[in-house]
């Protein structure tokens, strides 16, 4: 159960049997799946098919009933968690970007690193400027989140996540909420996140991208993994009738 | 007299209705500046503290425990729901009743806590009772998603309180902080009730010994008032806009 027994041949996220409900609603209903180090896997599904409250369990933003989830060994679902110990492994991109609205782009990386971890404030911006020139954002520093566009806000949110250095990074539909011609810019960056080796785990309608980077693609629906697989057969050899018409409405 | 006096001397001589006595007798004139000074250190002392109380409230208000939450609800169901002029009545005769003394002569019995102590008391607790709900609704108005961001990232409850949530619910709030404040230095002229020698009562003293000066108390009054507020209203507005974000909340 603790983190000193877990080596990194081990799956750096394991799932087992999470069951997962609101109120009577039961939303996941036994997932069992393991990410490996530097290893992407998507999660596609309809909506409604429990995929978002899935990867919020992982870094504990929800609950869960029962089942284990382990995260580098360490049992995300257990009372006494350190809760900080495990977002500084676990980085989160929403949706809605959820940028700080009063601080600017810098100081929305910078604010964690120098609050959470007590880092010197050199070192931290050094370091945030550099995060902001990987996700092109380079002169956009001063600029607050309400001045940006949702394509640029959330790559700030990526940078955001990046600057407390985590082993793995959950996203959440991040493009979902964006324009067509912002949805490049945003996919490039977690492209170029995958390609250096960073574990992620993706939750996204874009079946093109996740096609071309995941290692693992699991579909979900209601509650359950229904079919999962590398994406080379996952997209051409779907066997269960409820992928096959999921990937026909979508391809 | 110089010129100035001389000219509402000659105005109350013509109009005896319009005795703007304040203007040409120097006692007047002492009494009126004295009720002004009280009047504006009675207004700075319960804003200060009234948001104190407000900012206090509002933070008791998320706490864990229900019987610090109800006696929050409590204070503000019993300062918001009565009038104002009794809340000082009763804290300077029914409370000050109960407070200890000391006798710097060995003969008189002061009160440790004077009228004025007790008008800075009762109108701080009313005007903090309304803050606690404006920054309450301030917190409120903060997306539960803003805040998950903020733990995700490994933020603490407090940490998460003081760099992000509290930062924009204040923002949030000052409209309505605004509209409170203004209405607190109005309220301060009800101390009147416990003989605080604010400018209300310093006025009415001075028409109660002079009948013609009536009028023009009342005239002076209402632009005391108009002034006081509205240096208020341009330190509160231009506290807002220093405060306003770029493309934010437009």
């Amino acid at each position: 159960m603790s983190t000193d027994n877990w080596t990194p041949d081990q799956p750096l996220v394991s799932l087992r049997e999470v069951h997962k409900s609101f109120g009577d609603l039961e939303v996941l209903k036994g997932i069992s799946l393991d990410v490996m180090k530097g290893e992407v896997i998507c999660i596609i599904g309809p909506s409604g098919s429990g995929k978002s409250t899935l990867i919020r369990c992982i870094n504990a933003l929800n609950p869960i009933n029962s089942g284990s989830i382990l995260v580098e060994g360490q049992e995300v679902h257990d009372p006494a968690l350190n809760k900080l110990e495990l977002r500084k492994k676990v980085g989160m991109v929403f949706q809605q970007y959820n940028l700080f609205p009063h601080k600017t782009a810098l100081q929305n990386v910078m604010m964690a690193p120098l609050k959470v971890l007590k880092q010197p404030r050199e070192e931290v911006e050094k370091r945030s400027l550099e995060l902001m020139a990987r996700v092109n954002l380079q002169g956009k520093e001063d600029s607050y989140p309400g001045e940006l566009s949702g394509g640029q806000q959330q790559r700030v949110a990526i940078a955001r996540s990046l600057a407390m250095n985590p082993d793995v990074m959950l996203f959440d539909e991040v493009t979902a909420a964006l324009d067509p011609e912002t949805v490049k810019e945003v996919l490039t960056v977690i492209r170029d996140l995958a390609q250096s080796g960073m574990t992620c785990i993706l939750v996204t309608h874009e079946m093109g991208f996740a096609r071309e980077v995941a290692d693992h693609i699991y579909f979900t629906d209601r509650g359950v993994i229904v079919e999962h697989g590398p994406p080379a057969t996952f997209f051409t050899e779907a066997r269960d009738p409820r992928t096959q018409e999921f990937l026909s409405q979508i391809l | 007299m110089n010129a100035f006096q001389q000219f509402f001397f000659d105005l109350s001589a013509d109009h005896p209705r319009w005795n703007f006595i304040f203007f040409y007798d120097p006692v007047q004139t002492d009494r009126v500046l004295t009720g002004l000074w009280v009047t504006v250190k009675l207004s700075v002392t319960c804003v200060i503290l009234s948001v104190v109380i407000g900012l206090i409230g509002a933070w008791l208000q998320g706490a864990r425990s229900r019987l610090v939450r109800s006696l929050v609800q409590g204070y503000i169901q019993f300062f918001r729901n009565t009038p104002p002029l009794i809340q000082l009545l009763f804290f300077y005769f029914a409370l000050g009743q109960f407070t200890p003394t000391y006798s710097p002569d060995g003969w008189l019995e002061i009160p440790i806590i004077s009228n004025v102590g007790w008008a800075i008391i009762s109108l701080s607790f009313f005007a903090g009772a309304f803050n606690v709900e404006i920054f309450r609704a301030g917190i409120e108005a903060i997306p539960e998603s803003t805040r998950e961001a903020a733990e995700s990232l490994g933020m603490s409850r407090l940490q998460t309180f003081t760099n992000v949530v509290f930062p924009l619910a204040f923002r949030v709030s000052l409209p309505a902080l605004n509209n409170n404040l203004v209405n607190l230095v109005k309220t301060t002229t009800q101390a009147l009730a416990i003989a605080v020698p604010e400018l209300l009562y310093q006025m009415v003293s001075i028409y109660n010994d002079y009948s013609t000066a009536q009028y023009a108390c009342m005239v002076v009054l209402f632009l005391v008032y108009i002034v006081l507020v509205g240096i208020l209203v341009m330190a509160m507005n231009s506290w807002e806009r220093a405060a306003r974000i770029p493309g934010y909340g437009q």
